[in-house]
C-alpha cells in the first residue's frame, strides 16, 4: 500500500524529503502503527456508511459503489490526516500543554471572572432575542418546540444528575405530567356553551393556560416526591433502573387510560397562553416568536436561580453527597432530604417545559414521552458537561441543531449515525463535556489520577 | 485465646458526668461477633482512648456510636448537656451529627473536588437553615448565613493551621493536612464529643507532634470531649486521660494509661494476637 510513503506528506514536505521520511518512519512505535491501522479501518467504515446503499438487484452495490470510487481516496486521506494529528499529539502532548499553560491560566482567570460571566450571559440572551426573528419558519419551529423546551428539560435534569449525582432515566415522565396537567386544567367544568376540553375528564375549575404553570409545578413536585421517597435510598444503577421503570409506567398508564387521557389519540385543543389581568392583556397565537421569548425568559430566570442554588449551602451539600455519601451524612447533611429536594426541583422544571410544549403545539400524546426522550435529555446533560448550566444550554442546543441541520446534508435516515458517532468520539476524548463545571472537571481529573489520598495511605505502614 | 479471668470489666465506673454512655452493646454480622457486651462512658471534658489490635472492634464501636451500624443489644445514650439524655441507637448518622457527635474516618473521607474551605463550610452549614428557595433567591438570611459560614470556616482552618491552604483542593493537600482538614470539618458541626478514628495513621513524626498538640487544644481551648482510636501508643499515652482496651470485641481492660500498660491481659492481647507490623513495637510499653 502506498500509505507507507504518505505520513510525512501530511506532516512536513520541505527539503530533504527522502531522509526525513525515513527518519519519521523509523521513529514510529508499534502503537503508532496500530493507530494507523485503526484510522484506515475507520476511514473505510465511514466510506461504506456514507456511500450508496445496496439494493435487491445488486447486493454488492453498496460495497462496490462506496469503495471502488475516487471517494475512497478522499476518506483514506482524511484518516491519514487524523492519524498524523493523533500521533503528533501523543508525542508532543506535554510540550503542547506546557506551551499552552500561560494561555490556559489567562483563560481560567477570564472565564472565572464574575463580570465576564455576567457579560457572557447578557450576550447570549441578546443573541437569543435578536437572531431568531431573522430565521426561517423551519428553524423558528425547531427553536420553540424542540430547542427551547429541551433546554429547559436539560437544565432541570442537570440539577438531578449533575448537581446531586442521581441517575434518572425516567425524567421525561415529569414532562408528561406537566403537559397533561396543562391539558386537564385548561379544560372546562362542563361541555355546555360549546366549551371543548382537551381531555374527556373535566377539571373542577377552568384555568387559563398561563396560570397552569404553578399547578404543573406542584403536580410534578408531588410526583417527584412520591417517586423519590421510596427509591432515593437506592444508589447509582439501581436508582437508574427504578426511574426507567417509572418513566415507562407513566407513559403506559397515559396510553391505556383511554377514558381519562384519550389514550394514544392524546389530548388536543389545548389553548394558547393568554394573559388577561386587569390592564395587562396579551394573547399568544400561532405566531412562534412570542412563544420563543416566553421560553427565553423562563430559561433565563431558571438559569439564574439554579446558578445561585449551585453556589449555596444546598449546592455544596449536593456536591458532598455526590462525592461521598457516608462522609456527607457524618457531616450532618440529611442525605435523603437533599436528594429528594434535587429530584423535586428537577421534576418541577420539567413541568414548566411540559406546560409550554402543550400550549404551543396544542396537542400532546404518549408518543411525546417515549424512553428515548429521557435518554436524549441525559445525553444533552452529559455532552454539555454534567453540573454545568452553560453546558446544559449549549449541549441541548447543539445536539438538537445537529440532526436538523444534517437533514439537508446527508441521507435523512443516516442522521443519527452521525449523531451517535459524535457522542462516541466526544466521550472518548472529552468525557467531562463541552463546558464542564469546575467541580465536575476536578472530579474527573482526580479519578484519572487515581485520587491522591489513596496512594498516601499505602505508603507509611512500618513508619510508626 | 486464653481469656483473662476477669469478672466484669467496663469503662463506666468512676465517670460521674458522662457525655456518652454505652451499656452492654453487642453487634453481630451474621455469625461474627464484632462487639460483645461493651460498656463504656466518656466523661465530659475528658480524652478517652480506645486501643486494641486490628479487628478488635474499635471502628465498629465508632460506627455504632455514629449510627452507621445499629447494635443488636445494648443502649447508647448521649448527653450533649448535663442532664439532657438522648438515646442514639437507631438514629440516622446525620441526626447524630446534629445532636453533637462528630467523627473523622480511618481512611480519610474528604470531599476531594472541593477546596479546603468549602469542606469546612459544609460542616458549618449543617447547622444553618437556608432552604432551596432562600438559596435560589439569595434572600438576606442566605447572605448572612453564607458570610457567617465563611467566617467560621476560616477560623477553624486557622485553628488547625490550614489557613494558607484555604483555597486549595482537598485532594491536593498533604496527608497530614488532610487529616487536620477532616478534624476541622468535624469541628465545624459544633460537636460536644469528637470521635477521632486513628488520626495519626500514616503521618510522620512532625505531623504526629502537631496532631498531639491539636487534640489537646481541642480538648482544652474548645472544651470538647474526645474519643480517640489510635494505634500509636506514644500519642495515646500522652494525650489520653483514660484508656479502654478492646480485643475480639470485648473490653479487656480500662483505666489510666499507666494502669493499662501494666495490665497482663493487655500485654497478652498485643503480643499474642497483634500482627507483627503494628502491634509489637507499639504495645511493648516500656
Amino acid at each position: 500500500m502506498s500509505e507507507f510513503a504518505n505520513p510525512p506528506a501530511s506532516g512536513d514536505g520541505d527539503s530533504g524529503f527522502g531522509p526525513s521520511v525515513r527518519r519519521i518512519v523509523a521513529s514510529l512505535t508499534d502503537s503508532d502503527w496500530r493507530r494507523l491501522g485503526g484510522c484506515m479501518f475507520a476511514a473505510v467504515l465511514v466510506a461504506l456508511m456514507t456511500g450508496t446503499s445496496g439494493n435487491a438487484q445488486h447486493l454488492t452495490a453498496g460495497v462496490t459503489g462506496s469503495l471502488f470510487r475516487p471517494r475512497i481516496v478522499f476518506f483514506l486521506l482524511i484518516g491519514l490526516a487524523l492519524w498524523a494529528v493523533m500521533t503528533a499529539w501523543t508525542r508532543y502532548r506535554d510540550d503542547i500543554r506546557d506551551g499552552l499553560a500561560p494561555a490556559r491560566k489567562v483563560q481560567a482567570e477570564v472565564t472565572g471572572n464574575r463580570w465576564v460571566q455576567y457579560g457572557g450571559f447578557v450576550a447570549v440572551l441578546l443573541l437569543a432575542i435578536l437572531i431568531p426573528p431573522q430565521l426561517s419558519v423551519f428553524w423558528q419551529q425547531v427553536l420553540v418546540s424542540q430547542i427551547g423546551v429541551f433546554v429547559l428539560l436539560t437544565i432541570g435534569l442537570n440539577v438531578v444528575v449533575g448537581f446531586a449525582g442521581l441517575l434518572d432515566l425516567g425524567y421525561i415522565a415529569f414532562y408528561a405530567i406537566g403537559a397533561y396537567t396543562a391539558a386537564y386544567f385548561t379544560g372546562y367544568p362542563d361541555n355546555k356553551r360549546g366549551h371543548i376540553s382537551p381531555l374527556p375528564v373535566h377539571p373542577p375549575f377552568h384555568v387559563n393556560p398561563f396560570f397552569v404553570f404553578p399547578l404543573a409545578v406542584i403536580a410534578c413536585l408531588i410526583a417527584g416526591l412520591l417517586l423519590g421517597a421510596p427509591t432515593l435510598r437506592l444508589r447509582g444503577d439501581y436508582l437508574a433502573i427504578v426511574t426507567l421503570g417509572f418513566g415507562e409506567i407513566v407513559r403506559i398508564v397515559i396510553n391505556n387510560s383511554e377514558s381519562v387521557t384519550n389514550g394514544p389519540r392524546g389530548a388536543f385543543g389545548i389553548p394558547h397562553f393568554s394573559i388577561d389581568v386587569w390592564k395587562l392583556k396579551y394573547h399568544w397565537t400561532l405566531d412562534l416568536m412570542p412563544y420563543w421569548y416566553l421560553l427565553v425568559a423562563i430559561i433565563a430566570i431558571v438559569f439564574v436561580l439554579f446558578r445561585q442554588l449551585e453556589n449555596s449551602r444546598v449546592g455544596r451539600a449536593w456536591t458532598a453527597i455526590r462525592e461521598d455519601e457516608v462522609a456527607a451524612a457524618a457531616t450532618g447533611i440529611p442525605t435523603l432530604k437533599y436528594k429528594l429536594m434535587a429530584f423535586a426541583i428537577g421534576a418541577s422544571t420539567s413541568g414548566l417545559a411540559g406546560v409550554i410544549f402543550a400550549s404551543e403545539v396544542g396537542f400532546v400524546a404518549p408518543d411525546n414521552f417515549v424512553l428515548i426522550n429521557s435518554l436524549l435529555v441525559l445525553v444533552y446533560v452529559i455532552f454539555g458537561g454534567m453540573g454545568s448550566l452553560p453546558g446544559a444550554v449549549a449541549g441541548a442546543s447543539f445536539l438538537i441543531w445537529l440532526p436538523n441541520k444534517l437533514r439537508d446534508l446527508v441521507a435523512p435516515q443516516d442522521r443519527f449515525i452521525y449523531f451517535g458517532a459524535l457522542l462516541v468520539v466526544m466521550m472518548i476524548f472529552r468525557p467531562q463535556g463541552v463546558f464542564p463545571s469546575r467541580r465536575r472537571a476536578r472530579e474527573i481529573g482526580l479519578a484519572e489520577a487515581g485520587s491522591g489520598g489513596a496512594d498516601a495511605m499505602a505508603a507509611p505502614g512500618g513508619a510508626l | 485465646m486464653t481469656a483473662p479471668p476477669v469478672e466484669e470489666i467496663d469503662a463506666v465506673s468512676g465517670v460521674d458526668d458522662p457525655v456518652v454512655q454505652v451499656s452492654h452493646l453487642t453487634l453481630r454480622f451474621g455469625g461474627v461477633t464484632s462487639l460483645s457486651d461493651v460498656s463504656l462512658a466518656v466523661a465530659r471534658g475528658e480524652i478517652l482512648a480506645v486501643i486494641g489490635p486490628n479487628g478488635a472492634g474499635k471502628t465498629s464501636l465508632f460506627n455504632c456510636l455514629t449510627g452507621v451500624y445499629v447494635g443488636e443489644k445494648g443502649t447508647i445514650s448521649f448527653l450533649p448537656r448535663p442532664g439532657e439524655q438522648v438515646p442514639l441507637a437507631g438514629r440516622k448518622p446525620h441526626r447524630i451529627t446534629q445532636l453533637g457527635l462528630a467523627r473523622t474516618f480511618q481512611n480519610i473521607r474528604l470531599f476531594n473536588a472541593l477546596t479546603a474551605i468549602e469542606n469546612v463550610k459544609i460542616g458549618v452549614e449543617s447547622r444553618q437553615r437556608t432552604g432551596p428557595i432562600g438559596a435560589m433567591l439569595r434572600l438576606p438570611r442566605t447572605r448572612r448565613e453564607d458570610r457567617a459560614s465563611d467566617a467560621r470556616a476560616s477560623e477553624l482552618l486557622e485553628f488547625v493551621g490550614l489557613r494558607a491552604q484555604a483555597n486549595r483542593l482537598a485532594a491536593a493537600l498533604s496527608y497530614g493536612e488532610q487529616r487536620r482538614l477532616e478534624i476541622a470539618r468535624a469541628l465545624a458541626t459544633q460537636p460536644a464529643l469528637l470521635l477521632l478514628d486513628e488520626p495519626a495513621a500514616g503521618t510522620n513524626p512532625a505531623e504526629k507532634a502537631d496532631l498531639e498538640r491539636l487534640i489537646r487544644r481541642i480538648n482544652t481551648e474548645m472544651g470538647l470531649s474526645v474519643l480517640l482510636i489510635e494505634h500509636d501508643m506514644r500519642l495515646v499515652m500522652s494525650v489520653a486521660a483514660r484508656v479502654a482496651v478492646l480485643n475480639f470485641g470485648k473490653l479487656i481492660a480500662a483505666g489510666t494509661p499507666a494502669e493499662v500498660q501494666r495490665n497482663p491481659a493487655v500485654i497478652e492481647a498485643y503480643l499474642g494476637a497483634a500482627d507483627p507490623e503494628e502491634g509489637e513495637s507499639d504495645a511493648a510499653p516500656g
